[in-house]
């Protein structure tokens, strides 16, 4: 992605970011991810604003390796509202065509080679493994000299995905804490069990940022997995009203005919 | 002069008459819809076959439009599920319909076969009947199961794996019979297309024909009901029974509410919960399948987990897989099981209510443990509900002979429609 | 009559028919929606309306008095870039065409002139026999032997025998009966033809 694609990518990330934070926290709580495991993402995926935001973070922080191979470019602008214009300035990738599928340009091979694993086509991940999962992955990256990359992760631990974010989020370190354990035949164990985060070095965006740069991507992952789905519960209203009409009046009709019978 | 023209009610008459001449119409409506009659007492456990019947024909007609841009095969299966979702107009509406079409199918059918147990449906005159519906059940297993195979996601290849490797159980025959059915060394492209000829074709014809054949000797015996009195048995002036109405239009009527019950629930899924939590259309099929990567946990679709919890919960392999087998193939012996007087649950003791209770629980029971991993406590309690569960059956000559029974009454019980 | 029924006498009648009717034409209109995603669904998807998207041609790859085909909706598009001779030769036969004046063939209203085209230097047809369907082949050349003498160059299919002329115009004689179509088309610029749209930026004929 050519350098001043990026540069302007990165301020709309910082302009949109600024402006949603400006109330809230921007940094890590004592304690700061003991609960990720509860951490959720949010259901949003009627927020236009929000899919728009986090479809061009995709193109600008993972296409260079992942792929929408499903989604066409075209289907994108229609559903997200973009224009052709918008669609051509800040989406789309060069040389392809707005009825191109989404295709990222890593060959698989040498990726396998690099990373260690072909990074999957996301798709339908936010089907596979929700979008929880999803949220929760992209927000417990810490530092790890110990692996390929040097960076580990709570929710896929050894992910042969380094953490690309981090000049973003920045980087964090993992705290872990030793508990005693019985094990299932009865002697004492030590178990490694993660405590807490340690902020190391801020990244480009405060924590509320990131968060939200976050929350709009994987809001974005859940509507490419399933573009129709919000055309698909409005149309359920509908249908549903109408078959309880219907079933209405088969049931007094149903009624006066059952007089009949003694 | 000319012959004067037949006005147009003549002339459709006409038609009619010269169909009925050479078509058994008339004779087949007057015998099996206004002239069969059947007994005035049916409650909500009677719409469930009318139901099955019409899924059937949703599943028939969703799934003749999937086979238009369906594209068996290792390399093209999975990637045609999404241009139906995606790229094929209104594709992902009939998808979702026969996706949740074989759930809702299998929640009816089950319904329909504890209706029988609750009124003793499968005593005499209808052992047939109720083995005809069991060869049913078993082409409808075989046919839920081709179909989960044919999305090629991760799940549909894994459990291809186990429930193919489970007939290398069987003795001698069973590593061979296994390379069979798949046609090559592992589940395969073989396996895939042949899965998909059997799924399209040769099962549902087979459906087809078994039901037809349920319907013809149900309509041999009449329907059962409620109180478990044969109703031919009292006979009006007319020569009709007594506690019977015609089919039509009484239960036309009735049937349409049913019908229209079950789209209303069908809607709901379809349109706001499809994958219906997990259920219906499991997280890991969207992965496509990797032949290198078991899922977490390998579960059936929900409609399987009580025998999948049987086999699990035997240590022994090949007890288990015959346990399992065995479980499914003991509902084929109730008519010959139940030694009870009485056909109806009204009219019998405690014991038999009691029985019947246990293992309703059990069944469910079954259900949620087969959904959850192996381990620990789980399978120390699939272990007491199997037991509980063969009991009902294996205890039954027992205790159906010596229950108490209520007097059973002359006439049905029916108090009228408010 | 069996024992639970009652005679007809005791019927409301008319509170049956309406509700008969009722539930019958709600049921019907609910049939009718039920009808449109199945029959919908025959209709191109997605990816072929993508396929179908304009076809672009370089121009200026194309010689004077050479044809070039395209692809485009499945079609086989001819692109003919005629010389000036070969304009010359649409006149002077117009009696021997059977519909000279394209009133009743098929093309956008900038092709309905005598060239059949919006510049005169490019001709751009459906390379699909009006009469069964097949590919004509060309036969530019005036006087080409096995069409006589007094052919003035042209297209002519093998498969029945129907001739057209240098702007796709049926000849007298021939099977077919109304002219070669010609598709929508614009020119992005001198040297771009795009195939499937009236106006350059357009997204696609419908």
């Amino acid at each position: 992605m050519g350098t001043l694609k990026r540069a302007l990518l990165f301020a709309c990330v910082v302009a949109s970011g600024a402006a949603a934070a400006a109330a809230a926290a921007s940094e890590p709580v004592p304690g700061f991810g003991a609960d990720w495991m509860s951490w959720r993402a949010g259901d949003d995926v009627t927020n236009t604003a929000s899919l728009q935001r986090g479809a061009r973070n995709f193109m600008g922080y993972c296409l260079g390796c992942h792929g929408l191979k499903y989604e066409r470019y075209s289907r994108l602008a229609a559903d997200l509202e973009i224009t052709p214009e918008e669609l051509q300035k800040y989406l789309l990738a060069p040389g392809d065509k707005p009825a191109d599928y989404i295709l990222t340009t890593m060959p698989a091979g040498d990726a396998a080679t690099w990373f260690g694993k072909t990074p999957p086509d996301l798709s339908l991940m936010a089907r596979a493994r929700g979008t929880d999962y999803l949220y929760q992955f992209l927000k417990t990256f810490y530092v790890d000299a110990s692996t390929p990359s040097g960076a580990n992760n709570l929710r896929l631990d050894a992910t042969a995905m380094p953490a690309v974010l981090s000049e973003l989020e920045g980087l964090k370190r993992a705290v872990f804490k030793d508990e005693q354990e019985t094990g299932a035949d009865g002697k004492l164990m030590t178990k490694h069990v993660f405590d807490h985060f340690e902020p190391l070095a801020p990244g480009r965006l405060s924590a509320a940022q990131y968060d939200e740069f976050v929350r709009d991507t994987v809001n974005f992952l859940d509507y490419v997995g399933e573009p129709i789905q919000a055309a698909r519960r409005a149309l359920g209203i509908w249908v549903v009203l109408f078959l309880l009409v219907l079933t209405w009046l088969a049931w007094l009709l149903k009624q006066e005919y059952w007089k009949d019978v003694r | 002069m000319a012959p004067a023209v037949p006005p147009p009610a003549a002339k459709r008459a006409g038609l009619r008459a010269w169909i009925y001449k050479r078509f058994p119409v008339e004779e087949f409506i007057s015998s099996q819809l206004t002239g069969y009659y059947a007994p005035k007492n049916f409650n909500f456990w009677y719409f469930f076959g009318s139901l099955a019947l019409l899924v059937l024909v949703l599943q028939l007609v969703t799934g003749i439009f999937l086979t238009m841009f369906y594209k068996p095969g290792e390399a093209t299966s999975f990637d045609s599920i999404e241009f139906i979702m995606r790229e094929v107009q209104w594709g992902w509406l009939i998808r979702y319909l026969h996706s949740s079409g074989a759930s809702l199918f299998f929640i009816i059918v089950y319904l329909h076969m504890f209706r029988a147990i609750l009124y003793g449906s499968y005593k005499t005159p209808r052992e047939l009947l109720w083995l005809i519906g069991m060869l049913v059940y078993f082409a409808l297993m075989a046919e839920a199961f081709l179909g989960y195979v044919l999305p090629w996601g991760n799940m549909s290849f894994w459990g291809a794996q186990v429930i193919v490797n489970l007939f290398g159980t069987i003795p001698m025959i069973g590593p061979g019979l296994v390379e069979w059915i798949r046609g090559d060394y592992g589940i395969a492209d073989a396996t895939l297309n042949r899965f998909f000829a059997l799924h399209v074709a040769a099962v549902p014809l087979a459906i087809l024909l078994l039901v037809v054949l349920h319907l013809v000797a149900l309509h041999e015996t009449g329907s059962n009901n409620p109180d478990g009195i044969e109703i031919k048995e009292r006979v009006g002036a007319d020569g009709h029974p007594l506690d019977g109405i015609p089919f039509h239009p009484y239960y036309t009527v009735k049937d349409i509410v049913g019908v229209g019950v079950m789209f209303v629930m069908l809607a709901i899924v379809v349109f706001f919960v499809p994958t219906f939590g997990g259920l219906f259309l499991e997280p890991a099929n969207f992965e496509p399948a990797n032949p290198m990567s078991t899922p977490e946990h390998i579960a059936p679709v929900w409609y399987f987990t009580p025998y999948y919890a049987i086999l699990r919960a035997v240590p022994d392999q090949r007890l288990g897989a015959l346990l399992m087998f065995l479980s499914v193939a003991l509902f084929v012996f109730l008519p010959w099981l139940d030694r009870s007087p009485v056909k109806s649950m009204r009219y019998r003791g405690p014991l038999s209510r009691m029985a019947l209770a246990i293992f309703a629980v059990c069944f469910v029971a079954l259900g949620y443990l087969g959904l959850q991993p192996a381990e620990g406590l789980y399978v120390v309690l699939a272990r007491v509900f199997a037991c509980g569960y063969f009991g009902f059956f294996l205890l039954m000559p027992w205790y159906s002979r010596v229950d108490k029974v209520k007097p059973v009454p002359e006439r049905v019980v029916f108090h009228g429609h408010p | 009559m069996a024992d639970g029924v009652i005679g007809d006498s005791q019927v409301d009648k008319s509170r049956r028919v309406f509700l008969t009717a009722a539930t019958a034409t709600t049921g019907a209109i609910g049939v009718a929606f039920a009808l449109v995603p199945f029959i919908s669904s025959w209709m191109p998807s997605e990816r072929a309306r993508a396929f179908g998207a304009p076809a672009e041609l370089d121009l200026s790859k194309v010689e004077p008095g050479q044809m070039v085909m395209v692809i485009w909706r499945k079609q086989p598009i001819y692109v003919v870039r005629r010389t000036p001779a070969m304009l010359a030769s649409l006149a002077g036969h117009d009696d021997r065409l059977k519909d000279p004046t394209s009133a009743h063939s098929d093309q956008p209203p900038y092709a309905k002139n005598v060239q059949r085209a919006r510049k005169g230097e490019y001709l751009v047809l459906i390379g699909i026999c009006t009469h069964l369907g097949c590919l004509p082949k060309q036969r530019f050349e005036p006087g080409f032997a096995e069409l006589g003498a007094d052919w003035p160059g042209g297209f002519f299919c093998p498969c029945h025998g129907s001739r057209f002329d240098l702007a796709g115009r049926v000849f007298d004689g021939s099977p077919a009966s109304v002219n070669l179509r010609v598709p929508p088309y614009a020119f992005a610029n001198d040297q771009t033809l795009v195939i499937g749209v009236d106006a350059a930026n357009q997204k696609g004929a419908a």
